[in-house]
C-alpha cells in the first residue's frame, strides 16, 4: 500500500501560457493520451483496481481459498474495531514510526554536516554513510542477527567485556523493537544523509563568507543560516521517513517474525498474516483500510504543516 | 564487401513479424506430446539437498518427462504461494504438504483428488500404508494427499558426551529413560559434563516440545466434534511447569531460535538435543559423533509430536491427463525410491521400504522408526498444522515460559484466548 507524497507545485501563480485554443485539431488534445496509455494502463491494472477491489472485499468474507463468499455488510469493520491484535500491531507500527523517525532525521544532518567537506575524508566519509543503504534487507537483517546473538553475538561480547550482563536483544518483549530501530537506522540513514547533503551543498558559499566577514562563528553561522536553509529539506525527509517507517514489515519479518509474543508484530504483518496465512483476505483488506486512512492522514497532515510554512518563507 | 545498411535496415512491421513468429515457435513447444510434471517442494535445509539428488535420478530415468522442480522458503510464504496458484487454478502439477495442513488447505477447493485409479496402476495402494497416516489424507471419502514420509520429534545424542555422562548401554546406545524423575538426572548428568547445557530447545517455538509431553499426559485438544475446545488445564500446566523447570535450572537455553538449537549441540554447549529428525545430514557433514533415539517417555504413555510429508495435486482448471498420469507415476517412483529421503531423517511412510533392508541399515535413521504408530499430528482445525496459526500463537505464548518472562499459568491463559479466537473465527475454507 505504497503512498506517495504528491510532487509540490512549486509554480503556484496563474500560469501565463494560453489554454489550448478549442478550434484545435482532435489529433493534438488527444495525442497525449496515447502516450501516457501505457502508462495509465498499469496505473488502473495494478493500483486503482486493487484499491478498489480491497474496498469491495472489505463488506465480504472473501476467502484465499476460493470457498463461496457472503456479503457480510459492515461486520467486518465491526470485527475490526474489537480486536487487539489490530490495535496491538497498529500500536507497534505507531512505536516503530516515533522510535526510528528522530534519529532517522537528526543522525542524518549531523553526518551529513561531517561528511560536507572536500578531499577524502569527505569521499571516505561519504562512501561509508551511504554504503549500508545499497544492501539488501535480507543481508543487513542477516548481519544484525548474528550481531545481536547471546553467547557469541558482538554486541553481547561488547556488554560482557565491559562487565555489563547480556541482553538478549531479539527474544526480550522491551529490547526487541529498539533492537529493530537500530537495525533500520544504520541501514537506511544514508538515504536522508544524502537528501540532506545534495541540500547543504546547494547553499551558496557567498552567504558563508558574508556571514563571516560580519564576524559570525561557526556556531552562529550553523543555527543562523545551515539550518533555517535546510529547513524545507528537513520539512521532506521528515514526510518520506513517516511515511517509510508507517510501512514497517521487511526488517521485523526477517529478525522476529513478529516475536516475542508479538511484541514487534507490525500492522502489515497482522494483515499478511490474516490474508495469506489465514486467507481470510476480506477481513485483511478491512484492516489496510483503516491503516490506509491513518497514513492518509498522517500524510496530509504534514503535506499541510509543510507547505504552509513554505508559504511563510 | 560489407553490403549497404540502408538496404538491410529491417523495417518496423518486418521487426514485429519476425517477434510474432519466435513466439510462434516457442509456443509450438508448449504443444509437444511430453507429458510435464512440474513440482514445487519446500524442503530448503539438509533434506532439500537430498532431495535434489533424487530427482537427478528421476530425471535420468525419465528422459521423456519434462520434469522441473522448485524449493520455495518453508512454512508461510510456500503455503501462501502454493494457495494462490490453486486458488488461481494454474497451480503445479504436484507439491508437497504436510500432513497436518492437509484440512486447512481446503482440499474441495485448492486441490484435486488423487485418481486412486492411476496409483494402484503405478502399483501404490493403500494397504502399502500405515491407517493413520492414510486416513488422515482422505477428506469427504476421497484420497487428496498420498504420504512420503512420517517425521516425528526425537532425541538427539552426542556420543562422546553422553559417553562422559554414563548415559550409554554396552551397546553404545543411550539407555532408554521413563518418567520426569529420570528425565531430569539425565540432562543433569550431560549438564554436568558439557559445562552449559543438557540439551539445545527450540524455545522460540516450543510447540512440538509442549505438544508431544501434553500428548504423554493424555491431554486431548479438541472435542469430538473439533469445534469446543477441552484442553485440559492441569496437564498443560504440568507439561508447561516442567518446561518452566528445564530453563530455571539450566538445563535447557532460557532463549534460543531454530538456528541456536542446531549451533548448540554442533558445537557441544548441549550433549542433547530436541528437536525434529531432519537435521541429521547437517550432523552428518559437521562429521559430529551423534546418534538418535526416540525421544524418552516422560510422563504415561509413547506420544511424539510429529507430521508427515505428502505430495498433493493442487487445483488446475485444465488438468492434462498425460501430464496428471506422469505426476502420479512420479508420486508412486519417490515412493518406492525413498529409502533415500529416509536417509535425510524422515521415516518413510510407504511401508515396503520401510521394511526394506536398505532403510533398516541406516544408522541412525532407522533407530527411532518404532515411533511412527505413536506420531501425534496437530490438532484438527483450518487454523492449525506445521507453520499455521496455532503454532505461531503457542510459540509467542510458550516461549516467556522459557525465558521466564511468564509464568505457565499466563502462558496457558494467554494460549487459550488465542486458539479460542482462531475457533470463534467463521472458518475461511
Amino acid at each position: 500500500m505504497a503512498v506517495e507524497t504528491p510532487p509540490r507545485v512549486t509554480a503556484g501563480t496563474p500560469s501565463t501560457t494560453a489554454k489550448p485554443e478549442t478550434g484545435q485539431p482532435w489529433k493534438e488534445r488527444w495525442g497525449g493520451l496515447f502516450f501516457v496509455a501505457p502508462f495509465l494502463l498499469l496505473f488502473v491494472l495494478f493500483m486503482l483496481w486493487p484499491i478498489v477491489s480491497g474496498l469491495w472485499n472489505s463488506f465480504f468474507n472473501t476467502s484465499l481459498a476460493g470457498v463461496k463468499q457472503e456479503f457480510l455488510g459492515l461486520q467486518n469493520w465491526r470485527d475490526l474495531f474489537g480486536d487487539p491484535a489490530v490495535w496491538s500491531s497498529l500500536k507497534n507500527t505507531l512505536v516503530f514510526t516515533a522510535m526510528s523517525t528522530p534519529p532517522l532525521v537528526v543522525i542524518a544532518l549531523v553526518m551529513a554536516l561531517l561528511a560536507n567537506r572536500k578531499g577524502l575524508l569527505g569521499w571516505l566519509l561519504r562512501f561509508s554513510y551511504f554504503a549500508p543503504f545499497v544492501l539488501p534487507a535480507t543481508v543487513v537483517t542477516l548481519i544484525w542477527v548474528w550481531i545481536y546473538q547471546p553467547g557469541f553475538g558482538l554486541v553481547n561480547g561488547l556488554l560482557t567485556a565491559g562487565g555489563f550482563t547480556e541482553i538478549d536483544w531479539l527474544n526480550t518483549e522491551n529490547r526487541a523493537m529498539l533492537a529493530v530501530v537500530i537495525t533500520t537506522v544504520w541501514w537506511t540513514v544514508g538515504f536522508n544523509f544524502l537528501l540532506y547533503l545534495a541540500a547543504l551543498q546547494g547553499i551558496p558559499a557567498q552567504v558563508y563568507e558574508a556571514a563571516a566577514i560580519d564576524g559570525a562563528n561557526g556556531r552562529q553561522q550553523l543555527f543562523r543560516i545551515t539550518l533555517p536553509l535546510l529547513s524545507r529539506t528537513t520539512g521532506l525527509i521528515v514526510v518520506l521517513q513517516l511515511v517509510a517507517s508507517l510501512k514497517i514489515f521487511d526488517q521485523i519479518y526477517l529478525m522476529t517474525t513478529g516475536g516475542p509474543n508479538h511484541a514487534t508484530r507490525p500492522i502489515i504483518m497482522y494483515i499478511y498474516e490474516t490474508g495469506f496465512t489465514s486467507y481470510r483476505i476480506g477481513y485483511a483488506s478491512a484492516i489496510s483500510y483503516l491503516f490506509f486512512a491513518i497514513i492518509v492522514i498522517v500524510a496530509v497532515a504534514q503535506f499541510k504543516l509543510f507547505s504552509g510554512r513554505g508559504e511563510a518563507e | 564487401m560489407p553490403p549497404d545498411p540502408a538496404l538491410f535496415r529491417p523495417g518496423r512491421r518486418a521487426v514485429l513479424g519476425g517477434l510474432l513468429g519466435t513466439l510462434a515457435l516457442t509456443g509450438c513447444g508448449a504443444l509437444r506430446s511430453q507429458p510435464k510434471v512440474r513440482e514445487w517442494n519446500l524442503f530448503g535445509g539438509g533434506d532439500g539437498a537430498r532431495l535434489l539428488q533424487i530427482h537427478q535420478q528421476y530425471v535420468a530415468e525419465h528422459p521423456d518427462v519434462l520434469f522441473e522442480a522448485h524449493t520455495l522458503a518453508w512454512g508461510p510464504p510456500f503455503y501462501t504461494k502454493l494457495a494462490m496458484s490453486a486458488a488461481g487454478g494454474r497451480a503445479p502439477e504436484v507439491a508437497t504438504l504436510h500432513l497436518s495442513r492437509l484440512k486447512g488447505f481446503s482440499p474441495t477447493t485448492m486441490l484435486d483428488p488423487i485418481p486412486v485409479d492411476l496409483l494402484a496402476d503405478a502399483g501404490v495402494t493403500e494397504s502399502d500404508f500405515l491407517p493413520t497416516s492414510w486416513n488422515r489424507a482422505v477428506v469427504d471419502g476421497k484420497l487428496y494427499a498420498v504420504p512420503l514420509d512420517t517425521h516425528p520429534f526425537v532425541l538427539y545424542y552426542n556420543t562422546e558426551i553422553c559417553q562422559k555422562a554414563g548415559l550409554l548401554g554396552a551397546d553404545g546406545k543411550i539407555k532408554t529413560v521413563k518418567g520426569v524423575d529420570a528425565f531430569l538426572d539425565m540432562l543433569k548428568a550431560v549438564k554436568d559434563v558439557t559445562g552449559k547445557f543438557g540439551a539445545s530447545v527450540e524455545t522460540t517455538n516450543p510447540w512440538r516440545l509442549w505438544w508431544t509431553l501434553y500428548g504423554q499426559l493424555e491431554g486431548k485438544f479438541f472435542d469430538e466434534t473439533g469445534t469446543r475446545l477441552v484442553l485440559d488445564d492441569a496437564k498443560a500446566l504440568e507439561a508447561l511447569t516442567l518446561m518452566a523447570k528445564l530453563a530455571a535450572d539450566g538445563l535447557t537455553p532460557r532463549s534460543s531460535n531454530y538456528s541456536a538449537l542446531v549451533a548448540q549441540f554442533t558445537n557441544g554447549d548441549a550433549g542433547l538435543s530436541f528437536n525434529g529428525e531432519w537435521e541429521v545430514t547437517t550432523y552428518q557433514t559437521a562429521k559430529m559423533p551423534f546418534s538418535m533415539a526416540p525421544f524418552p517417555v516422560v510422563y504415561d504413555v509413547p506420544k511424539y509430536a510429529g507430521d508427515a510429508h505428502t505430495f498433493v495435486l493442487p487445483h488446475q482448471s485444465n488438468r492434462n491427463k498425460d501430464d496428471t498420469k506422469a505426476t502420479v507415476e512420479y508420486i508412486a517412483w519417490m515412493l518406492k525410491h525413498s529409502a533415500e529421503w529416509a536417509a535425510g531423517g524422515h521415516v518413510p511412510a510407504y511401508q515396503p521400504v520401510a521394511k526394506s533392508d536398505e532403510y533398516l541399515k541406516l544408522k541412525p535413521q532407522a533407530e527411532y522408526r518404532s515411533v511412527a504408530p505413536d506420531v501425534l499430528f496437530d490438532p484438527d482445525a483450518w487454523f492449525s498444522g506445521s507453520g499455521a496459526q496455532l503454532q505461531n500463537e503457542a510459540a509467542a505464548a510458550f516461549s516467556g515460559v522459557f525465558s521466564g518472562q511468564a509464568t505457565p499459568k499466563d502462558a496457558l491463559a494467554q494460549f487459550k484466548a488465542a486458539t479460542q479466537k482462531l475457533l470463534d473465527t467463521p472458518s475461511p475454507v
